[in-house]
């Protein structure tokens, strides 16, 4: 796509992903610390691929018991009644509750999927050393890093409905085993996105160097 | 989170070990051994005790250009123009903003942690949500939350909750205060450095914002079938929302890092 840029790594100089220094590792080391912040450098984020892969993979496995177990289980004098996420969601629909319902539906069961699906898209693209459409990555990566948070609403909304909702022995809220999942899928994620190395994406772009990370 | 608990762990470590470094920390006698062979490939590689403890830093040798990045988003590597207050720099290849310069960063970031701090408090030790039904009235506060959910079996939920609602918000404002007064002195000590290093950590896991629209959330979903009553911690989080925002935004960690004491000075010492 574009000529060989000059990189920080294709020059032999580590920039410090925590203070902004740019130094140059000592002769025949691949790693070492930043001398103003004493972060540790290295050109890559170590087995950067491998490690979100593994992440992503747990993301996604436990995305399906996210899914299907209940996340609130209500009990009433009459009966309990557990629902999953997507039951809650068309419970929360009616004529003037429907952005409400927008908004779970959105959090809890589009940014996880959409997120997941982004991450593979990058990986994938990443390993089969793609030059294509390098900034339109780079950006649905920064999109991802930065909307990834915002499904936590669900675990809050369960929490905090069930902390108010005590009203025992008349009706009471209880979080349900899938919140743990769900939980889980979110914290998951966002370190399988602290662990993808964006400048993965240009080193095809920039030649040779790839296999050095 | 585990960056954040390595944290904790560089400021108890450099306390319990730096007075022994010099001479007798047998921990440190015997990581020198291992370091040995590293010693010998970096040959002028200065090896030293570093802040962690038991792991030996090398450090890289700097440039002398100090106006130097490179894009932590793509790698490329550039030079930084002056700018001036309210400016930003970005990336010609990926558009990554690489520095905004802030007018008056420093005092507007102290006022704003302050004023942080006071709210966080607030938020954490006042009701947030009452609910009034048949007769009854309950109150929860945040981390009554988190209690509760953590009664109900839920453990490693609750820990969650109380990690990204209560202990990181507490952290981002409690390590960008300790920034903000430790970069008064003309030069910041070597601990602003560490706390400034894991300062974005904190600002990831802290998810306020997130939280109020969860509350947001379960308030109106509540308000179908009981009263709800809103208490004075909801509003302080509403205003600690923006708070905490603007107290991001104005901070600008390259006028710090600037004339911060360097890790490897503090090592040689």
């Amino acid at each position: 796509m574009s000529t060989p840029a000059a990189t920080a790594m294709t020059l032999g100089l580590q920039g410090c992903h925590a203070c902004g220094l740019v130094s140059r590792p000592v002769p025949g080391a691949d790693e070492g610390s930043c001398p103003r912040c004493g972060d540790e450098l290295s050109f890559r984020k170590s087995a950067s691929l491998q490690r979100t892969w593994a992440f992503l993979i747990a993301a996604a496995v436990c995305y399906v018991p996210a899914n299907v177990l209940p996340v609130l289980t209500t009990v009433t004098a009459s009966g309990r009644d557990s629902d999953t996420i997507l039951q809650g969601v068309v419970l929360l629909w009616s004529p003037t509750g429907w952005p409400l319902s927008l908004i779970v539906l959105v959090a809890s069961i589009m940014i996880p999927s959409a997120k997941i699906a982004a991450l593979v898209y990058l990986l994938v693209t990443v390993q089969r050393g793609s030059v294509e459409s390098n900034v339109q990555r780079v950006r649905l990566y920064r999109m991802v890093e930065l909307i990834g948070r915002w499904s936590m609403v669900d675990v809050f909304v369960d929490t905090f409905t069930a902390a108010l909702v005590q009203l025992q022995p008349l009706m009471s809220v209880e979080p349900g085993p899938g919140l743990l999942f769900f939980a889980a899928v979110v914290v998951l994620t966002m370190l399988a996105v602290e662990s993808f190395d964006p400048r993965l994406i240009w080193d095809a772009a920039s030649g040779a160097e790839v296999q050095r990370a | 989170m585990t960056s954040l608990l390595a944290a904790l762990w560089a400021v108890v470590g450099r306390v319990r070990c730096l007075p022994f470094c010099a001479t007798e920390c047998s921990e440190h006698a015997a990581a020198a051994a291992v370091g040995a062979k590293r010693q010998d490939r970096a040959a002028e590689g200065r090896i030293r005790c570093s802040i962690s403890g038991s792991n030996l830093a090398v450090y890289n040798q700097p440039l002398p250009d100090a106006a130097l990045v490179a894009c932590p988003h793509c790698d490329l590597l550039q030079r930084l123009p002056e700018l001036v207050p309210g400016a930003s720099a970005r990336c010609p290849r990926c558009d990554k903003e690489l520095w905004r310069r802030r007018e008056d960063s420093l005092e507007r970031t102290l006022a704003l942690a302050l004023a942080a701090a006071v709210l966080c408090v607030v938020a954490n030790f006042v009701p947030m949500l009452g609910l009034s039904a048949v007769g009854r009235e309950a109150f929860t506060t945040v981390f009554g939350g988190a209690e509760q959910l953590w009664r109900d079996g839920r453990e490693t939920v609750a820990g969650l909750v109380l990690f990204t609602a209560v202990v990181a918000p507490a952290l981002q404002i409690g390590f960008m205060l300790a920034i903000v007064l430790g970069a008064q002195r003309e030069r910041p000590p070597g601990w602003v450095a560490t706390l400034l290093r894991y300062h974005p950590t904190t600002a990831t896991w802290s998810m306020i914002e997130v939280m109020m629209l969860g509350v947001l959330v379960a308030l109106i979903k509540i308000a179908d079938y009981a009263k709800v009553i809103p208490g004075l911690a909801l509003f302080a989080l509403g205003a600690l929302v923006f708070v905490l925002a603007a107290m991001q935004a104005s901070f600008d960690p390259r006028e710090v890092w600037d004339r911060i004491e360097w890790a490897e000075a503090v090592d040689r010492r």
